[in-house]
């Protein structure tokens, strides 16, 4: 029992990854949308309350995911955040620009106040995304790591192709994730736009994304995993299919799946490695040689068990809530506030 | 400089600047929460009002306490990996449990509450917030949990030179953390009650600078009204929040000094140098310091003469008498040079340190200063609220500006009382990053020096950039922050309700907002 532990929480922490891929992907995509799709103020008021009640909420599966790490396997959490010191700064940063700007935006009556939140909310998402999605490539890749999981190579010993595919694998996913999801959640001419922009982005957009999956299936992919793979590629087609036929929730739905799938297979692939070192196997990180003891693991498992499902739940409820489509006709006028 | 530095520096700003949103998004969310429950349970309409102004500059605050709080998760294993690696097993769990437990509750319910307006049926949207505010509440305990298990170990056996839990039960109720957890809610509610009453103030002196309310012949207030939103309801908005705060910062304050005292035992027995650097106590001895002087950063007890000294406070503060010698920095310092060596390891852990002479005495300027500042400051602000309830007595506060000035600046003592708390408590620790613990309760021998925490792996540049990078940013939202919730407090309540700026009819308002809206209507509330 307490050697399957350390899967255990492999496992979960590959699902805390998938619930933040999947929920705020479409957030991060909705944030560089606004920049990239939305063509005045309204439209652009339209995709931010979309996820307006709900991206907080999205961002702490991130949270969730890097605590958990912290708590089940220390040793490849202080490995992977050391060692892509500047990768993760830059998310952060990302993230708190997108933050204060989806809150402050509104705030104040001026087009520079919003074009610049506007900004803010569109390069810290794309920023935001990129990281995740290179630092998540590397640890499934590898990275120069000594014997006691120290980067070795100097500060952008990072920077190599991996990388870069995991960054434009995430990056391109949010952004058809998201007109995906907002030809879910608007009406009229909002949804039109993101109802074409899927479709035409959704050839090409999924392409690193298969692409990391299948460099790392040739490496270490069993039956299993190449299966994932297949899957996914299947439910890539059908989305396109449903978009097509105007089936805006199938469509939604066979794509994240279809990223589900990837992911899954990309996880069972190195499983039980978690973060290989590049400059000797022997200094690999893996399920084992970096999680905590079982009674913590324990511990953490029995929170877990009731945890997960009921933030599932509530999360679940909120966006039942929410459900309605927002349109631009539903944006009541700005609001300017003045001094007495 | 070198990484340890920039690190130690890095941390301690980051930190200190998401204590400033924490406190203000605790206690006003309580506050908040207070005052929701009034307007359900009474319908009337001045609680409405509360509630949403408030609730605004609770969010607008609130946001960058999210952003700040997401460096915090990160910067153990960016900056800190070899004190991760060490202490994983044990404080990893609390910071799991906060972010499992406390933020998803706290973010997805604060969502439902700013959008659920006129969505939700009243009861599910007051349950919202106490719901989100609770939450909030939960997380202070998860992260003092964490940080409590830094200054007194507990709960653990050491495994093959590392920390490993043994007892949860024993991490979660440290005594610590039991006392440090009500005493800092204790600091929230106090900046809160300050922030209630300094802009309550303002809004009330303002109303009489305007002349809408004038003193009758008795003294007491006579309500005028103006237009829009300036009605007599708004009067009420104000006098009560004024003195709701004014109670709240009084009581927050004697909760401070109550759950304060039990810190300070506590202290003596699990950290007795950090005790002795904040009375710059160098000899034995039972009085309380007012005033030493000397050289306090000299890093030695030689020049530093106690001015004023009460004798038997320091005995109460240890032990609850008043003959008990406490031990000071002289006696303490060959105890703990005998226990955890003279000199650092010469090991690579320690960077340039390794081989170093260890120097046991924390910074005493600030232990002695930071302690006083967070006990000062606190009881500026409650004497100061205690004047204020006063003053209220009459229904307004006088037409002096400078009086208004006052209050307003007021705000300010509580926030810096907590930043002299942490900032006493995390650098009295030095050079512990895990303090070891004499106690009995705690487990000695679980320790690690600071110097042996920060990133082998990273390089001075990347911590100087995000140093830099991280102020930067943070010091901009920090003015943007101020300059908002400037506008909204000049804005009044009509800068939260915008149907009241355009309202001929003020009294008609307060019904529209309740209940359900219909099905075409989709926002009740948008970005
Ligand atoms: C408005 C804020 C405020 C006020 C008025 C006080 N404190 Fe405090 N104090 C804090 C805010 C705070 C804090 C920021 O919340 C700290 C930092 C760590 C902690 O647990 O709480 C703290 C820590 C702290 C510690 C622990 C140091 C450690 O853990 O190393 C002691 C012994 C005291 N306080 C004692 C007092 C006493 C005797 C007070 C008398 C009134 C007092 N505090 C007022
Ligand atoms: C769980 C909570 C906390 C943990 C785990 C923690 C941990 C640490 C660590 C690892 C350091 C760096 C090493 C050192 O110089 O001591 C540090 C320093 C510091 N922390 Fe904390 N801290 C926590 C809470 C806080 C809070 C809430 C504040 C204040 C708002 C704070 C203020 C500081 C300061 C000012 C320093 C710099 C000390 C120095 O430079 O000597 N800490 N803390
Ligand atoms: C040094 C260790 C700390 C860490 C790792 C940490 C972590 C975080 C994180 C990740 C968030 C963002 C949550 C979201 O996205 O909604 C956050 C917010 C928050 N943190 Fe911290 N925090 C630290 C110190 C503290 C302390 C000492 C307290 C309270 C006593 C605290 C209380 C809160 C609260 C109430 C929030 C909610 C939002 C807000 O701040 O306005 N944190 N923290």
């Amino acid at each position: 029992m307490t050697e399957a532990l350390p899967t255990l929480w492999f496992v979960l922490i590959a699902v805390l990854w998938c619930g933040y891929l999947f929920l705020e992907g479409f957030d991060l995509g909705v944030g560089m949308l606004m920049k990239l799709m939305a063509r005045n103020d309204t439209q652009r008021r339209v995709l931010l309350n979309t996820v307006g009640p709900v991206w907080d909420g999205n961002e702490v599966w991130l949270v969730t995911a890097v605590g958990a790490t912290f708590a089940a396997f220390p040793y490849w959490y202080a490995s992977l955040l050391s060692a892509l010191y500047l990768p993760f700064l830059l998310v952060l940063l990302g993230l708190i620009f997108r933050a204060v700007g989806f809150e402050w935006r509104g705030k104040r009556h001026s087009d520079a106040w919003r074009n610049g939140w506007d900004w803010a909310i569109a390069l810290g998402s794309f920023a935001a995304a990129a990281g995740i999605g290179a630092a998540l490539a590397l640890t499934t890749t590898g990275l120069p790591l000594n014997e006691n999981g120290d980067r070795v190579g100097g500060a952008f010993a990072w920077a190599t192709w991996p990388a870069l595919l995991g960054a434009a694998a995430v990056v391109l996913f949010c952004l058809v994730h998201a007109a995906a999801f907002i030809a879910l959640k608007t009406d009229g001419g909002v949804r039109r736009q993101a109802d074409r922009l899927f479709r035409r982005l959704l050839p090409v957009a999924m392409l690193p994304f298969l692409g990391w999956a299948l460099l790392v299936q040739l490496d270490t992919g069993s039956v299993l995993t190449w299966l994932a793979v297949v899957a996914a590629a299947a439910g890539l087609t059908a989305a396109y299919r449903f978009s097509a036929v105007g089936r805006d929730g199938r469509a939604f739905a066979a794509l994240g799946l279809a990223m589900l799938a990837l992911v899954g297979s990309i996880f069972g692939a190195v499983f039980p490695v978690v973060l290989p070192s590049t400059v000797d196997p022997a200094f690999d990180l893996t399920v084992q040689n970096a999680s905590s003891s079982p009674y913590t693991l324990g511990l953490m498992s029995i929170v877990a068990c009731f945890g997960v499902p009921l933030v599932l739940a509530y999360q679940a409820w909120t966006y039942w809530v929410f459900r309605r489509r927002v349109s631009e006709s539903s944006i009541p006028p700005a609001h300017a506030v003045t001094a007495l | 400089m070198e990484a340890l530095e920039i690190a130690r520096w890095q941390f301690g700003i980051t930190t200190v600047y998401h204590f400033i949103m924490v406190p203000l998004t605790i206690g006003l969310g309580l506050l908040v929460a207070v005052m929701q429950t009034l307007w359900y349970r009474t319908g009337q309409d001045h609680y409405l009002r509360m509630t949403k102004f408030w609730g605004k500059l609770f969010l607008i605050n609130f946001i960058v306490g999210v952003a700040t709080g997401l460096v915090q998760e990160f910067q153990f294993g960016m900056a800190w990996s070899e004190y991760s690696r060490f202490v994983g097993d044990v404080f990893g769990a609390p910071l799991a449990m906060e972010a499992l437990l406390a933020f998803f509750v706290e973010s997805t319910f604060l969502g439902l509450w700013i959008f659920g307006w006129g969505r939700l049926p009243r009861l599910v949207h007051l349950l919202s917030l106490w719901t989100a505010v609770l939450a909030s509440v939960f997380s202070a305990y998860f992260i003092l949990v964490a940080n409590s298990w830094m200054q007194h170990p507990v709960g653990v056996e050491m495994v093959d030179g590392r920390p490993v839990m043994v007892d949860a039960w024993a991490v979660f109720t440290n005594n610590t953390a039991l006392v440090a957890f009500p005493h800092t809610l204790f600091g929230c509610l106090a900046v809160a009650g300050a922030f209630l009453l300094g802009i309550s103030w303002y809004h009330l002196w303002k109303r009489r600078h305007d002349g809408l309310d004038t003193l009758g012949p008795d003294g007491k207030v006579v309500v005028g009204a103006g237009s829009g939103a300036r009605d007599a309801a708004d009067h009420t908005v104000w006098l009560r929040s004024a003195r709701a705060g004014a109670l709240v910062a009084m009581i927050a304050f004697a909760g401070t000094g109550i759950t304060g005292d039990l810190q300070g035992k506590l202290m003596f027995d699990q950290q007795p140098m950090k005790m002795a650097a904040a009375e710059a106590a160098c000899h034995d001895g039972t009085g309380f310091s007012i005033l030493s002087v000397g050289n306090l950063g000299a890093q030695s007890c030689d020049d530093i003469t106690a001015v004023i000294e009460v004798p038997g406070v320091l005995s109460f503060l240890a032990n609850g008498d008043f003959t008990t010698e406490v031990k000071g920095v002289n006696t303490l310092l060959p105890e703990y040079q005998e226990k955890y060596g003279t000199h650092l390891p010469d090991d690579p852990m320690y960077g340039e340190l390794a081989g170093s002479e260890i120097d046991y005495l924390p910074v005493m300027e600030v232990t002695y200063w930071g302690f006083r500042i967070m006990i000062g400051f606190g009881a500026i602000a409650a004497a100061a609220s205690a004047a204020a309830l006063w003053v209220l007595r009459r229904g307004t506060v006088p037409e002096s500006r400078w009086l208004m000035r006052l209050a307003v600046f007021g705000i300010l003592a509580p926030f810096g009382a907590n930043i002299a708390g942490w900032v006493f408590t995390e650098m009295g620790r030095q050079p512990f990053v895990v303090a070891p613990n004499p106690d009995p309760t705690g487990i000695d021998g679980v320790f690690m020096f600071t110097a042996a925490a920060v990133s082998p792996g990273v390089s001075v540049p990347e911590l100087v950039t995000s140093l830099v990078l991280l102020t930067l940013v943070y010091a901009a939202l920090l003015v943007v922050e101020v300059k908002l919730l400037f506008t909204y407090v000049r804005g009044g309540t009509a800068s939260a309700m915008p149907e009241l700026a355009h309202s001929d009819d003020p009294d008609g308002t307060g019904g529209s907002h309740d209940g359900r809206k219909d099905d075409g209507d989709v926002l009740a509330f948008a970005y």
